[in-house]
């Protein structure tokens, strides 16, 4: 009988994950604050990035600023592949990443190990 | 707290376990027994694996997962399991929860060095940069930051000083050890005219210079933010394992719970040894290998690279050069030297030189160059009125009404050539010389041969690439007598002559229907081949565009670097392979062991060796990239 009810509550547990990871979820995105001829955007590090998709003005010169709280080293960089950024976040300080917004398009970012990802638009 | 901080916790409390554990079969228990296990692992969970735990929480309310949701549910199952266990009197598997967190942590300390290791070229590079320069302010030579120097001052280099940044020598001369830049061990002679490069080393001469580019405009930097793109740039073969590490740690999770479902409730296991099934299968599991591979791999190849005197620009280069069948080169500047000398004038000596003179005085043909500096004693008496240039053919104007060309036989439509003129045309054709027509009203009245000889290092290059399969054919503007002869002397198969600078794209389009080309060349007209080209590899003394649109640079301007950046490339890519294989075969492998699938043949895994399995796989994979730095690249072959 035990067995019977812990193979129904693993297979509950099989289809929770499903639903978790791979079921469409909202991600948190925002669009940048144009001041003064220039624009950022805060980002939080902490188990994934918040927000994780992010809009820019194009032309308007950009900054993007990362808080690491989370400890994984998981995480401990941020990696624009297209920009050619790679920068170290040291955990709870402010590090800040200029983006050259001349050219529109979407790009990605991740964490070193290629595992966190977000999306930045530049349009 | 830093990850050798919580390694050495880890560590420290973990020990007595240990200790326990190789006792236990000799009768003696670590005093406490369970209880003593409970505290020392107690501690490891809460100081060295709270950031794990607190890393999965925070990703799993954003939906995400990653290598700390693996570790962080493998140890808290062990943990929380044996905390059960111990209130219930059953046996107790503490230490594998502890043991596991020192041995991840082990790896991320290991890995962390690695990888602090595989990104240091870059600094290395911004380090050679001269920290102050003696600059001419106000009639004085100071001191000054190099920060604060500008484009356009004077500035004085003594021996053995660096030089701080791009210009042109204004007074002096010296030799400078140019190889921080070019990879070039041999130092070159610079005099007064000749560009200095920043941060190369001044070698036994005094001498002033006038800075033409400074900060971010510097070679150095440029190669710098080159590097640095290439370095961090996606290789098209990590798409995949993007794909893969996305679904990876919810698959593994849904394993690892069918692992325990298997083996409790079919196969009628005790709740502990499904229980250490399923956390072996989740702990193995890390895909931070796979996400390691490419990135390490691409980073210490083309710091490599730059080592070398060889830039690779980014990852899709890398893995275009694998399937290049055929390497087309342009002649002038790429197989020749690009310093063309006359070294025969048929017709009336004076006559044909003042003519060609007046009308190349304006044009920057390199052919153009050496009229010039054959005809350094003649004056211009009537200027050229109504200068025409027709690309890939010539230049014609009037002087004194009269209507006066030079060009090549293309320029010819209108006019013909005796035969006596024709003979003596292709005799010196044959001898790689490219003759140069030049015609006084709608008459030929004599010919300029020029030649421009192949480097010393062509004929090796040459040699190289052919041993390495590749099919190789020259592609150029001249003509095709010339061109065959310069092919031949230098061991070129095929022949591609006559090509007007726009067709040149069009050619390496024709060519790569048989397969993937590789494009070389320098100039302003090579540019849309090298952008059509599957791979183009510009020289680095060519122009900028030509630089800009290469995939490839060579900073030496030695055709022989052609073989060592394809090599490089090659080895480069196959690492990558390497470790993606490596990563891969380690996990669909290591999971089955670890869920118990061999456990008839007496083959498993307990927790504690998956976790140090899984600590060795990121290691492994990181050593070997950084490995790459000490292939060896291997191009040369005899020539005979």
């Amino acid at each position: 009988m035990t067995r019977i009810l812990v193979l129904i509550v693993g297979l509950a547990v099989i289809g929770f994950i499903l639903w978790w990871f791979f079921g469409n979820h909202q991600v948190a995105s925002a669009t940048a604050d144009v001041t003064d001829n220039n624009q950022s955007v805060d980002i939080e590090v902490n188990g994934g990035y918040s927000p994780e998709v992010v809009t820019l003005k194009k032309g308007v010169p950009a900054t993007i600023n990362f808080t690491r709280k989370d400890a994984s080293s998981c995480l401990d960089r941020v990696v624009f592949s297209d920009f050619g950024i790679n920068k170290e976040l040291p955990q709870n300080e402010k590090q800040t990443v200029k983006i050259d917004t001349n050219k529109s398009g979407e790009f990605q970012w991740a964490c070193g190990m290629d595992m966190f990802h977000g999306k930045l638009i530049i349009k | 707290m830093t990850i050798t901080k919580r390694f050495w916790i880890s560590l420290i409390f973990s020990l007595p376990m240990l200790i326990g554990m190789i006792l236990m079969p000799f009768g003696i228990m670590i005093p406490g027994g369970e209880w003593t296990q409970f505290v020392l692992t107690t501690i490891v969970m809460a100081v060295a694996a709270r950031p794990f735990l607190q890393s999965a929480w925070a990703s799993f309310k954003k939906h995400h997962s990653n290598m700390d949701t693996l570790v962080a549910i493998g140890t808290a199952t062990a943990y929380i399991y044996s905390i059960y266990a111990m209130f219930t009197n059953q046996s107790v598997f503490f230490e594998s929860a502890a043991f596991v967190v020192t041995f991840v942590l082990l790896g991320q300390v290991f890995e962390e060095k690695m990888r602090n290791n595989a990104s240091n070229a870059i600094e290395k590079l911004v380090d050679l940069q001269a920290k102050d320069a003696e600059v001419m302010r106000d009639g004085k030579l100071v001191k000054i930051p190099l920060s604060e120097v500008i484009a356009g001052d004077l500035i004085r280099v003594k021996p053995g000083q660096k030089i701080a940044v791009d210009g042109v020598i204004t007074e002096g001369s010296s030799t400078v050890d140019e190889s921080m830049v070019t990879g070039e061990s041999m130092p070159v002679t610079k005099q007064v005219g000749d560009k200095v490069i920043g941060s190369t080393m001044n070698s036994n001469g005094t001498f002033m210079f006038k800075a033409e580019k400074v900060g971010n405009d510097t070679m150095l930097s440029q190669i710098v933010e080159l590097v640095k793109k290439a370095q961090n740039s996606h290789a098209p073969i990590q798409n995949l394992t993007d794909k893969v590490s996305e679904i990876f740690v919810p698959v593994v999770l849904i394993l690892s719970i069918l692992t325990f479902l298997v083996w409790y409730v079919f196969l009628g296991a005790t709740l502990a040894n499904a229980l250490i099934f399923a956390v072996s299968v989740v702990v193995i599991a890390c895909p931070c290998a796979l996400g390691l591979a490419t990135p390490t791999a691409l980073m210490v190849g083309t710091g490599r690279g730059a080592k070398m005197g060889i830039l690779i620009k980014n990852g899709e280069v890398l893995e275009d050069v694998n399937d290049v069948k055929t390497v087309v080169m342009d002649k002038t500047g790429t197989i020749t030297k690009g310093k063309p000398e006359v070294t025969d004038i048929v017709g009336n000596e004076e006559q044909v030189l003042t003519i060609a003179k007046t009308l190349e005085e304006s044009s920057e043909h390199p052919l153009a160059t050496a009229i010039m500096d054959k005809a350094t004693k003649i004056t211009i008496v009537d200027k050229a009125q109504n200068f025409q240039a027709i690309e890939g053919k010539g230049v014609q104007a009037q002087i004194k009404g009269q209507k006066a060309f030079v060009g090549n036989d293309k320029l010819l439509s209108d006019v013909t050539i005796d035969s006596e003129l024709q003979k003596q045309m292709i005799k010196l054709q044959n001898e790689a010389k490219t003759v140069v027509f030049v015609g006084l009203n709608k008459k030929i009245i004599g010919l300029i041969a020029i030649q421009d000889a192949p480097k010393e290092t062509s004929k090796e290059a040459i040699a190289t690439l052919k041993a390495r399969g590749l099919r190789t054919v020259m592609l150029t503007g001249d003509n095709e007598r010339v061109a065959k002869a310069i092919a031949q002397e230098v061991g070129i198969d095929e022949v591609i002559a006559d090509v007007l600078p726009g067709d040149k794209a069009d050619h390496v389009q024709e060519l790569q229907k048989q397969g993937k080309v590789a494009f070389v060349g320098d100039g302003i007209n090579d540019a849309p081949a090298l952008t059509m080209a599957d791979v183009g590899i510009a020289m680095g003394s060519g122009t900028d565009i030509a630089i800009e649109s290469g995939g490839i640079v060579l900073m030496k301007n030695d055709l022989r670097d052609v073989a060592k950046a394809l090599e490089l490339s090659r080895k480069t890519f196959n690492r990558i392979k390497l470790n993606l294989f490596w990563a891969f075969i380690y996990n669909v492998l290591g999971i089955p062991v670890a869920a118990g699938l061999f456990f008839a043949a007496g083959l498993t895994l307990s927790p504690e060796l998956a976790g140090l399995a899984m600590a060795f796989s990121s290691l492994s994979v990181v050593t070997s990239s950084v490995l790459l730095n000490k292939t060896k690249i291997e191009t040369k072959v005899q020539t005979v």
